[in-house]
């Protein structure tokens, strides 16, 4: 916490007083899958306690972008990352960066449910254990109870804490999902197309979440719904073949953006 | 466009590329070809099917009479004249036993029956009668009623396995003997007996004598409390037939037997090519009807060591030999296998090096087992000199050849834990290891598990890597542990099928039916495994 510290009270000195604070910022941010490159020189900041969206036809980089704000592109051999990508001020890249606790302060929910074959508790409390966060079995149980309340998860639940949680309907798995990542107490939540998997009613109550964790969260959005972009971000990044087309306030990209790309996606011209 | 119309109107219906007759042919050729394909798999299923109920039913069938034993009765002898209560171990407890049975047959005087007539009891006789009055002390002191294993020829001869058992008939005339002891003369009232012999292989000489020799079916007149067996025949006066016989056992007189009063019985096989002599199966025949010979259980197969003689020869130390050599490859090779795995799937790098290495582990399971019993012998037994025929030694040459084996199913079932699996844990903040052993590896364990019983169960019906490091040897004594000489069930199996002694082949059958047991049994907990853990995500 201490390294961080310059660049960060910079950072927000010099963001005054309303604007929100920059919570990550990626510089010239590009990717290579072996020969193939994926992502060209990205620039874009995700503010703090601000939902921020990304939106683009499929293949354009949106899940790569998304997956090098915790690293998880390490996990894939082929992957390599250029550019600079900063958590307050720190570069997460920078090798004294220990990746298990970038990951433990940048979460994630996936496209599609993936809860551990295991308990409910479990799968919440699993993330607590392993960073060590509780120091009883009493305080386990209070972070198991208020990452699955936070999640809107605690009340269909709680008589069956002890059963499998891949034995949910897939709106809960992906709230189960969403709360085990909560359950490590992380700054920032990253969601790759969360409600892709998921029927309208279960999406409904996943973007009415996400809107409820944006107090406490930075959120990151992978999404394909142009709906739920503007419902649920305050922000949105529109790319295209892998190239950031425009970034900004969601409000004004979906009433007037500057780029014709984003104009013709958002109309549904291409896409 | 008014050809269409009128071919429309003339079918009835629009013609289609996929109704017209053309597409009807295509179509019923597609079905043929099914058909043709349901039945050619049919059929080999059948086939398959077939040669397995085959060898099962053939197996079973040679098994199932080593699985019970002959003992006969005999009042034994242990006053302390005989057996001295202070020297146990001094007394001459085979010598006793074959006095209990040559007793039996008084009649039975030339030293070369008597020596056929102790024949019948099992040489091992003696030792278990001395272990278990060794057990039992209470034994001593008087006569008791004592079951001995009978040797394997008589055992075989009473499961019906070395001769067709004729039957006994009544003779419809009188005999008469000129004897009752030795060789002599029987006059039958009519001459149907000289039919019965040329019809049973008698050889025919000058003056319609027939001779019956060790190569034609044995003829025995059971008349007068005795029995004689029929030498040769020849016509006598007044359509009377006249026999030369040999008295097996003692006529009570020379009267003759009246019609209906004699009996005949017929041995069709050949006293030249059967492994037992008229006299025993006469013996063994009246030991039957006192009610002597009983068949039990046959615990001396399942609980005791090998043996030369087949009715001592016991499968415990093979299947002992065994179990301490699957321990030594289950320890070795579970854990070196796994790790492995692990480390080749999780953590290794993609490069030329794991390449090489993933290309050799994967010939090393096509290598031959003989080559690792090779291996063995030269690195185990003659480089670090470990003791040969020992459990240990086995079981590390068997661990090297299931060890590729666990590998690769390891690594299969690690590769088919999903990725989400890893993505979640990852996610959260876990390390690789903790991602790994924590979530993945318990997924792939039933997989694991899997591979491994088949592996082990690949490794304990090998022989030809054992044979290598002497666990062929000829060992007695039930191993006692790890380093103690030992053989295995195929390696035992092996060895049986090789003695010559017919009372082997049903042993072979029935270890044979053992291992068989043990592969099913590990098989079933493989299954059971399989289905209990599967997983779907
Ligand atoms: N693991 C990978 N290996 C190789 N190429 C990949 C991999 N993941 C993504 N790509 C490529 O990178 C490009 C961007 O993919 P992605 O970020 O998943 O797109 P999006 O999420 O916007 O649909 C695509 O062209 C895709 O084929
Ligand atoms: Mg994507």
């Amino acid at each position: 916490m201490n390294i961080m510290t310059e660049a960060g009270v910079e950072q927000k000195l010099s963001s005054g007083t309303n604007a929100p604070l920059i919570k990550m910022k990626g510089e010239k941010v590009s990717v290579h899958y072996g020969e193939k490159r994926a992502l060209f020189d990205v620039d874009l900041d995700v503010r703090e306690n601000q939902v921020t969206a990304l939106i683009g036809p499929s293949g354009c980089g949106k899940s790569t972008f998304l997956r090098c704000l915790n690293r998880m592109n390490d996990t894939i051999d082929i992957a390599r990352v250029s550019g600079k990508i900063t958590l307050d001020g720190e570069d997460v890249y920078d090798p004294k960066i220990d990746v298990v606790e970038l990951r433990a302060r940048v979460g994630m929910v996936f496209q599609k449910p993936n809860p551990f074959p295991k308990s409910i508790y479990e799968n919440v409390a699993y993330g607590p254990r392993i960073h060590g966060l509780a120091r009883s079995k009493a305080e386990l149980d209070g972070i198991v109870e208020s990452s699955l309340k936070k999640a809107g998860l605690f009340n269909e639940v709680k008589d069956r804490l002890l059963e499998s949680g891949t034995g949910l309907s897939g709106g809960q798995q992906q709230r189960l999902c969403i709360a085990r990542a909560i359950a490590v107490s992380p700054e920032v939540i990253l969601m790759d197309e969360p409600c892709s998997a998921l029927d309208p009613i279960a999406t409904a109550r996943v973007e009415e979440l996400i809107d409820e964790l944006r107090q406490n969260y930075t959120i990151v959005i992978v999404t394909h719904s142009m709906q739920q972009a503007a419902r649920v971000s305050q922000r949105t990044a529109m790319f295209h073949l892998g190239y950031l087309v425009e970034e900004g306030a969601t409000d004004k990209m979906f009433t007037n953006p500057d780029d014709k790309r984003t104009q013709d996606y958002i109309t549904g011209r291409f896409g | 466009m008014t050809d269409a119309i009128s071919s429309f109107g003339a079918v009835g219906r629009p013609v289609s590329i996929h109704t017209d007759r053309a597409a009807k042919a295509r179509l019923k050729g597609r079905y043929r070809t099914e058909t043709w394909f349901k039945w050619l798999g049919a059929a080999a299923v059948a086939l398959a099917g077939l040669f397995l109920v085959l060898l099962l039913s053939t197996i079973v069938t040679q098994a199932i009479p080593a699985l019970r034993q002959n003992y006969l009765t005999l009042p034994i002898d242990l006053s302390a004249a005989k057996v001295d209560p202070a020297k146990l171990d001094a007394a001459n407890y085979d010598a006793i036993a074959q006095e209990a049975l040559t007793a039996k047959f008084s009649d039975v005087t030339s030293r070369q029956d008597k020596r056929l007539l102790r024949g019948l009891i099992s040489t091992g006789t003696g030792v278990f009668l001395r272990k278990d009055i060794a057990a039992d002390p209470g034994m001593l002191g008087g006569t008791v009623d004592y079951a001995v294993p009978l040797d394997d020829f008589a055992d075989l001869y009473l499961k019906g396995l070395l001769a067709d058992v004729g039957s006994d008939e009544a003779i419809s005339t009188s005999v008469t003997p000129s004897e009752t002891s030795g060789d002599i003369d029987l006059t039958f009232g009519d001459d149907a007996m000289l039919t019965l012999a040329r019809g049973h292989g008698a050889t025919e000489g000058e003056n319609g004598m027939l001779t019956l020799t060790s190569g034609a079916s044995s003829l025995l007149v059971a008349f007068n409390g005795g029995m004689v067996k029929l030498t040769a025949l020849s016509p006598g006066t007044n359509g009377t037939a006249v026999a030369k016989g040999t008295v097996i056992e003692a006529l009570d007189s020379t009267a003759p037997a009246a019609s209906g009063q004699a009996f005949l019985r017929v041995i069709d096989t050949p006293e030249a090519s059967r492994k037992i002599s008229d006299k025993m199966i006469v013996w063994l025949d009246t030991l039957k009807s006192a009610g002597l010979i009983e068949s039990r259980f046959n615990s001396i197969f399942f609980f005791t060591g090998a043996s030369r003689e087949p009715e001592l020869a016991g499968v415990w130390g093979a299947v002992v030999g065994s179990f301490l050599t699957m321990i030594v490859t289950l320890a070795i090779a579970f854990p070196i296998g796994v790790s492995a795995a692990i480390y080749l799937e999780e953590f290794a790098p993609k490069n030329r090096l794991t390449t090489i290495i993933e290309v050799n582990i994967n010939n090393l399971a096509a290598v031959p087992s003989i080559v690792f019993g090779l291996l063995g012998l030269a690195v185990f037994l003659n480089f670090f000199g470990m003791p040969r025929s020992a459990p240990v030694v086995g079981g590390m040459v068997l661990a090297l050849m299931t060890l590729p084996i666990i590998i690769i199913a390891s690594r299969a079932s690690l590769r088919a834990v999903p990725p989400s699996i890893r993505e979640a844990a990852l996610g959260i903040g876990a390390s690789k290891v903790q991602t790994v052993f924590h979530h993945v590896l318990p997924l792939a364990m039933p997989g694991i598990m899997t591979g491994t019983i088949l592996g082990m169960a690949h490794a304990l019906g090998e022989t030809a890597p054992l044979l290598m490091i002497g666990m062929v040897a000829f060992i007695v004594d039930i191993p006692g542990g790890f380093t103690d000489p030992a053989t295995i069930l195929p390696v035992q199996i092996f060895m049986w099928a090789d003695f010559p002694e017919a009372g082997f082949q049903q042993k072979t059958s029935a270890a044979i039916l053992i291992l068989l047991l043990f592969l099913v049994i590990m098989n079933a907990i493989a299954v059971i495994l399989r289905r209990r853990f599967e997983r779907r995500w």
